[in-house]
């Protein structure tokens, strides 16, 4: 009886931490959205929908222009960084007897773990210095940041798929790269979708790497190889502003960036939700 | 009758290690052969280099001969897609294709090799699972998934996968070792149904269900053929000492 109480106790004392460890993780998330919340919701109204960035003194103003531009370069990123890191996932996972496999693994690891500005950088010297500050520019570095996340969990998503299924197909008769494409990779969809998804609210948010790629613009989009707004830019410069009403449209902005993040998580979760 | 098979010199390895030692034997047609031996033998290996599933393996290769209907499966040219089209093959675990329903499960081999006719497609997964003996209990669920069935459902929902491509053989690998009695028993009355028609070769593990369900014998020892004849033979009059002894449980 006493070893049960002593164990009761453990139990009890054990249940408590984890609970306690709970909220003070999830604290700062509450506080964040709270503060996010309470001082930006004042600014979303519809002009903040369709109006661009207000010039100084004048009133009013929104931040259409950088949720186009946000979306358009996300867009683009997403264009380039999704299909390479689906391909190299799947490389990595069905063709991993390859001697190349390795190699890629390893420098995919690599990658991931450049801080986002030094591959804005990269971008800069690539790109910027020959076509300008631009949208292709903020895209690519965008992309480069995607490419290990998508690849990663391709690539783990993938090698969830029993051998057994594999080769269930193959000994049908299908070739092994249709058994890739229609059976493996149709049986990892949630997983391979969830892993874009998330690498796309990974980049919704950068800032780093758009301001020395596309730097800061307060008009409409104009072309691929001319800058866009940024939400996540708009935060980091009216945030900084002397004028009331432009930090008001930081936290507006960053209200919009976090709702976007949270939008795509929740698509993640009706998407990932177990239809059978 | 020519043999459906023609097995001359099959060697097999995983990496260095040699797993089949100079098979030779002929497999009749529309005929159930059973492969029987102890664990790690290469019961499964040697279906598995019949349709050329071996090499799928990262390090197996085989070597040797293996004529099917005359024409040797390891020749050069040969294209395993092919192969494998016409030699279908069951599994130890029901793996029916997961996200699919039973209806998809079963038109998938089809739909995969460029069947697009729904009529076509229709027709080829009712006659499967009919053969397969399971029209009767799926047919108002076609579009349910096929993880929702049982185990023993979920392993004739593969046997029927394997005949829509009309296969001319149909390996089994252990089809009934995660079966209970009931599902077995229904699963060795299909293979007996089969055999009118197709060419079985079948792994097991229960000598029960070889003597049972098989008309020849082949018994694997270590990587050699042991002993091959008629079942009736193989169980009643072994000529072998090791067979006598792995067929009355001596060892194993």
């Amino acid at each position: 009886m006493n070893h049960y109480k002593f164990r009761l106790v453990k139990d009890r004392v054990a249940f408590l931490l984890v609970h306690l460890s709970l909220t003070l993780a999830l604290i700062p998330l509450f506080s964040v959205l709270y503060e996010v919340v309470q001082k930006g919701i004042s600014t979303i109204t519809i002009d903040f929908f369709i109006s661009p960035t207000p010039t100084v003194g004048e009133k009013g103003g929104g931040a259409a222009n950088a949720i186009q531009g946000t979306l358009i370069t996300i867009g683009l990123a997403s264009l380039i960084g999704i299909p390479i890191g689906l391909m190299s996932g799947v490389f990595l996972s069905e063709y991993s007897e390859h001697r190349l496999s390795i190699i890629v693994r390893f420098f995919n690891d690599v990658l991931s773990g450049i801080p986002s500005i030094i591959i804005g950088v990269f971008a800069y010297a690539l790109i910027v210095r020959s076509i300008g500050f631009s949208v292709i520019a903020a895209a690519f570095a965008l992309a480069i940041i995607m490419i290990p996340i998508v690849t990663r969990t391709t690539e783990e998503a993938l090698k969830l798929v029993p051998m057994s299924i594999r080769e269930a197909a193959i000994a049908l008769g299908v070739p092994r790269w249709k058994t890739v494409v229609t059976i493996v990779l149709r049986s990892a969809k949630k997983a391979v979708v969830t892993g874009m998804l998330l690498s796309i609210a990974r980049i919704a948010g950068e800032s780093a790497p758009v301001l020395v790629t596309m730097g800061y613009w307060r008009w409409w989009f104009a072309g691929l190889d001319r800058p866009a707004a940024n939400l996540a830019l708009n935060v980091f410069v009216f945030a900084m502003s002397p004028f009331e009403s432009w930090i008001a449209l930081a936290w507006g902005s960053a209200l919009v960036l976090i709702l976007l993040v949270l939008g795509i998580n929740f698509a993640v979760r009706i998407f990932t939700r177990e239809r059978y | 009758m020519a043999p459906k098979f023609e097995i001359e010199d099959l060697n097999a390895w995983f990496g260095t290690k040699h797993v089949l030692k100079n098979i030779n034997m002929k497999i009749e047609e529309n005929a159930v052969t059973a492969i029987i031996g102890p664990s790690g033998c290469g019961k499964t290996t040697f279906i598995r280099c019949l349709n050329r599933m071996h090499e799928i393996t990262p390090g197996a290769r085989a070597s040797g001969k293996v004529l099917f209907n005359g024409l040797d499966i390891y020749g050069d040219g040969v294209d395993p897609v092919m192969i494998r089209r016409k030699i279908g093959m069951v599994f130890q675990k029901p793996n029916p294709f997961p996200m699919m329903s039973i209806y998809d499960n079963v038109a998938a081999g089809l739909k995969l090799n460029g069947v697009k006719n729904k009529k076509i497609i229709d027709a080829a997964v009712r006659r499967s699972l009919e053969l397969a003996n399971l029209w009767d209990e799926v047919k108002n669920d076609l579009n349910k998934s096929g993880a929702s069935l049982s185990g023993g459902q979920q392993q004739r929902l593969c046997i029927a996968r394997a005949l829509a491509v009309e296969p001319e053989v149909l390996l089994m690998d252990e089809p009934c070792s995660a079966l209970d009695p009931i599902a077995t028993a229904k699963i060795e009355a299909l293979i007996r149904k089969l055999a009118e028609n197709y060419t079985v070769v079948i792994v097991t593990h229960n000598m029960q269900q070889a003597a049972r369900v098989s008309d020849y014998t082949a018994f694997l020892y270590l990587g050699e053929l042991m002993e091959y004849g008629p079942t009736k033979q193989i169980f009643e009059n072994p000529k072998h000492e090791l067979t006598e002894k792995y067929i009355t449980g001596k060892f194993g």
